[in-house]
This record gives C-alpha cells, sequence and structure tokens, in this order.
C-alpha cells in the first residue's frame, strides 16, 4: 500500500473516532444484552438503548464492536458534528 | 397511598413500573411473578441457545435497579383475581388487596398433542428454564427434530446446529413461515439453513414421538416415516395466558381486550404485552401482537393510565426486527397474506396486522442474499421486507409509518427491472429534504 493511502486510511479512522458516536434506536431493541456483552470496556449500551439516548460516554472508543454484534441493527454511528468546518467557523474558533 | 399490584415480570410489567414510579413516588408496588429468574430478555434467550451470550448477561437491569424504585416482589402463582373486593388470592393462600392491577402474564408456546409429548427429551422455548433445559439436553444429544413455523422454531433449529447437533426441520407446509414471508424469502431462509447442515422436511407433520426407557427416541411422521432422535422441539404457536383473567370474568377473546387506554373490561384492571388484545385503529379490530417493543409500550402506557396521567396507546404499524438463519430481516405494515399450516393463531415475534393485506401490489429487488420487497396500495407503501442490508431499513419504516404519497414514482417502482433499491433511495433523500423543509 502507498504511503498516501495508509495516511488517509488513517485519516478515516481518526475522523470516526474524533467525530463519531453510537446512537441506538430503541424500537428495534430486545434488551439481549450482546452490545454490552462485547463492550471492550464494559459501556452498558444495552441501558443506553433503553433509555434512547446516544453512546456519549467519554470513554468510548468507537470502537464498533456493538454496532457490528447486534442482532438486529438497533446501534449505527452518527456525526456528532462537533468539530465541523461549519460548527468551528460558527463558534469563530 | 396508591396500591398497585402488577402480575408478570416481562418487559410490559417492568415498563409499567418505570411509569408509574415517574409519575408516583409514594405508591405502593407488588410485582408477583412465577418465573424464579425474574426480568430477563425473552427474546435473548434465541443467543443464549447460540452460545453467542452467558446467561448472565440477558439480565437487562442492573440489580439495584428495583430496589430503587421501591418495589417488592413476590415470587408466587395468582391463583385468583376478584374484581369487586379489589383483592388477589396466591397459591399460598396469602391474600393482597390492590387499588389498580395489572396483568401482564405473556403468553405460553401451544402444546402439541401428539403422542409421546410428555417423554423427557420434548423441549419448547418458552422462558429461561426451557433454555438451560434445552443447553443441558444438548450437551449429551446426537440429532434434534424441530417441528413448527415462525421465529422460535427457527431459533431453535440455529441453536441447536450451533450446538453441532444433527437438526432435522419438519415444515407441515410446503416452504418456511408462509404468512408472513413470500416465496423467495422462505426459499433464501431454508438454503441457508441447508448449508448450515439442517435437514428440511416438507409437507411433514409429527405423528408419534417414541420413547424408550422414558426418554425421546424416534419420531413417526404422520406418513410413516421413522427419524431417530435425542430431541424434539416444538414451536407450533403460543397461546397467550388468559385463564386467570376469564375466570374472573373479564372480557376475553383469545387475549384480554383492552381499550387505548390499556383498560381491561374491569375498572381497575388493566393489560398488556402478548396477554392483551389491542385495538387497532387501522382495522377497528382487536388484534394480537406478540412483540417485544409494542409489549413495552403498552405496559407504559397501562403504568401511566395506572397513575393517574391518561394516556392513549396508539398502536404503530407492526415492525419487527429479527434474524432469520443469521440474515438480519425487518418486516414493517402488512406483507403477507393467508395462514400458515405450521402456526395455531400467532407466533412470538408475530403480529396479526402483517396478514391484513387489502389490494396491494408487491415490487421486489434481490441481489444474493440481500433482498428488499414492499407492498404498495395505491398512493402509499402498506408494507415492507427488507433482509441483509438493512441501510433501507430505517427510511423505509418512516415511508410507511408516515403513510407517504408514492403515486408519483409507483409506475416506474413496479417495472419488473426496475432497480428498486436505488430508486427508493432516491425518493426518500427527496422526500426528506422537503419534509424537512415543511417541518422547520
Amino acid at each position: 500500500m502507498k504511503l498516501k493511502n495508509l495516511l488517509r486510511q488513517e485519516h478515516t479512522r481518526r475522523q470516526a473516532l474524533a467525530e463519531g458516536y453510537v446512537v441506538p434506536d430503541s424500537s428495534r431493541c430486545v434488551q439481549c444484552g450482546i452490545c454490552s456483552y462485547y463492550c471492550p470496556i464494559n459501556i452498558d449500551v444495552r441501558r443506553h438503548a433503553w433509555e434512547g439516548v446516544p453512546v456519549k460516554d467519554s470513554h468510548c472508543l468507537t470502537c464498533g464492536e456493538c454496532v457490528a454484534r447486534c442482532p438486529r441493527g438497533v446501534l449505527q454511528f452518527e456525526r456528532t458534528h462537533l468539530f465541523s468546518p461549519q460548527r468551528i467557523a460558527a463558534i469563530g474558533a | 397511598m396508591v396500591r398497585y399490584v402488577i402480575i408478570g415480570s416481562g418487559v410490559a410489567g417492568i415498563s409499567a413500573i418505570e411509569a408509574i414510579r415517574s409519575r408516583d413516588y409514594s405508591g405502593d408496588i407488588t410485582l408477583i411473578s412465577d418465573d424464579p429468574f425474574g426480568y430477563y430478555s425473552r427474546p435473548g434467550l434465541a443467543y443464549y441457545l447460540t452460545g453467542e451470550l452467558g446467561e448472565q448477561h440477558l439480565y437487562p437491569l442492573p440489580q439495584q435497579r428495583l430496589p430503587e424504585l421501591r418495589v417488592r416482589i413476590l415470587q408466587a402463582r395468582v391463583a385468583h383475581i376478584q374484581p369487586g373486593p379489589h383483592c388477589l388470592e396466591l397459591d399460598n393462600g396469602i391474600r393482597l388487596p390492590y387499588d389498580r392491577l395489572m396483568i401482564a402474564t405473556g403468553a405460553s408456546a401451544a402444546r402439541a398433542d401428539t403422542p409421546g409429548a410428555d417423554l423427557a427429551g420434548v423441549v419448547k422455548l418458552d422462558n429461561l428454564e426451557d433454555a438451560r433445559y434445552i443447553i443441558k439436553l444438548a450437551r449429551k444429544s446426537r440429532s434434534a427434530v424441530v417441528v413448527g413455523g415462525g421465529i422460535t422454531a427457527l431459533e431453535l433449529v440455529e441453536g441447536l446446529r450451533a450446538r453441532k447437533i444433527r437438526t432435522h426441520y419438519f415444515l407441515r407446509g410446503e416452504r418456511y413461515w408462509s404468512n408472513v414471508l413470500d416465496e423467495t424469502e422462505s426459499r433464501i431462509v431454508e438454503h441457508r439453513l441447508k448449508e448450515e447442515g439442517v435437514q428440511i422436511y416438507y409437507h411433514t407433520e409429527l405423528g408419534e414421538i417414541l420413547g424408550r426407557n422414558g426418554r425421546v427416541a424416534a419420531v413417526r411422521t404422520k406418513a410413516g416415516r421413522l427419524v431417530s432422535c435425542d430431541m424434539v422441539a416444538i414451536a407450533i404457536g403460543i397461546r397467550p395466558r388468559t385463564a386467570l383473567a376469564k375466570e374472573a370474568g373479564l372480557q376475553v377473546e383469545r387475549g384480554i381486550i383492552v381499550t387505548e387506554h390499556m383498560q381491561s373490561s374491569e375498572a381497575d384492571i388493566y393489560a398488556a404485552g402478548d396477554v392483551a388484545q389491542v385495538y387497532d385503529p387501522l382495522t377497528g379490530k382487536h388484534v394480537l401482537d406478540s412483540l417485544w417493543g409494542p409489549a413495552r409500550e403498552q405496559g407504559y402506557v397501562a403504568g401511566q393510565n395506572m397513575a393517574g396521567q391518561a394516556s392513549t396507546y396508539l398502536k404503530p404499524i407492526a415492525f419487527n426486527v429479527t434474524r432469520l438463519a443469521n440474515l438480519t430481516t425487518t418486516i414493517i405494515g402488512t406483507v403477507g397474506r393467508g395462514d400458515d399450516e405450521d402456526l395455531f393463531g400467532i407466533a412470538r415475534g408475530d403480529s396479526e396486522v402483517w396478514r391484513q393485506l387489502p389490494d396491494a401490489i408487491a415490487a421486489q429487488a434481490d441481489f444474493e442474499v440481500n433482498r428488499l420487497r414492499l407492498v404498495m396500495a395505491n398512493n402509499t407503501i402498506i408494507g415492507a421486507i427488507i433482509m441483509g442490508d438493512q441501510t433501507l431499513s430505517r427510511p423505509l419504516q418512516q415511508l410507511v409509518a408516515k403513510k407517504v404519497d408514492i403515486s408519483t414514482v409507483r409506475e416506474r417502482w413496479l417495472k419488473p427491472d426496475a432497480p428498486l433499491a436505488e430508486l427508493v433511495t432516491d425518493f426518500y433523500l427527496q422526500w426528506r429534504q422537503s419534509d424537512a423543509a415543511r417541518q422547520p
């Protein structure tokens, strides 16, 4: 792999880490617990899905394990827009 | 102080408790359940069977949650409900008065009336105890026969296969889950099962279960074929557990009839979940939904009403996501027609609404194991099945729920070779923009 591609891949990964978070769709969830079980740092993702709140835990690695393992497609990554250029421009940073 | 009593520790009961506590912190709440394991994820049992999850992971609530909500838990069976004096009688002789009662007793697996059905080694999948028993038996079994249609039967097949059991799957009809899936969808599931090594028998009914020393040894089909096995798993549908309600004189058809406030025919008695037969404003009938999501929703509405906050259950479009032969499948709205010979009444994870099909045309698109089927009425999409790639699942859920007018694109979508997935995506993106524009 060319160095340029490698860097681009790394950039995409870092971007996902920085700008994405896990958002549940409660209506699909049956509280089976696979998400919490496979979370490498023991975040109770299932509880988030019950309450319908995004995993904004500052420890979340956004590794995607819960998103990939959920048998019912409850979880997905969404952009936080926290560091979007528009937002940065808006706050004049 | 209001005395609330909830019968049943499933999701409807737990949801009701949360609703009651969100409004009434001082009321006295008693949860009565005959399930020794309390509240756990019943749909999760499928993944416990396949070995994806350990038993300890099936419990959704942190241990301190129910004490936090100040719930008294009684492990007992209710013998009688006396609506007049507002009193329950437990099987241990205790009498328990209530001001508001909720019945969330759920449903249990329909029993097979086959000779030999009481032999050791005949199993069903209703609760954690059943799942434990199956896992225990599977350790020393080599082959099993699974009987029935619907989601639970497939969960049993997949669970047994994951445990390296040679699995024979009997279908009474000519294909899998014929009242919800169309022929191609059934075949996709069957093909994948066969690839996993499952042997499927069509037009095959269980005639007799043969035992040796009180244990399952083989089955004889109605056509006389002998299949040797160590286990027989049966999932031919479920029956709402209505005996208590019937005896108490509540209005019961197949389930307990409830209003849109989840109230039964008795003023202070509510019902929710698998046991309740709820009003469907679309058809004007009372229907059974044996789905986790609606049970939670109904429980919450019942709880709010019990605590004095008027709340209405608006039955949403039927919706379920499940995994069929390792293929994530979303079923939305109305999708099928007719009866399934494998099921008596309703199965777990099933909604009767899926089968109330008015005049409609289906459009389909499939590529390998990704498949999309839309069911369209004149101007709207009334149902969809999405197998495999779930990208369109959320968009379609919205298009069906919001009854979005598709009359401008309908003809194009119905053309035989139309790239349906792409057309739906384009349409959805356009609609979302316009919809977003309309609702600031």
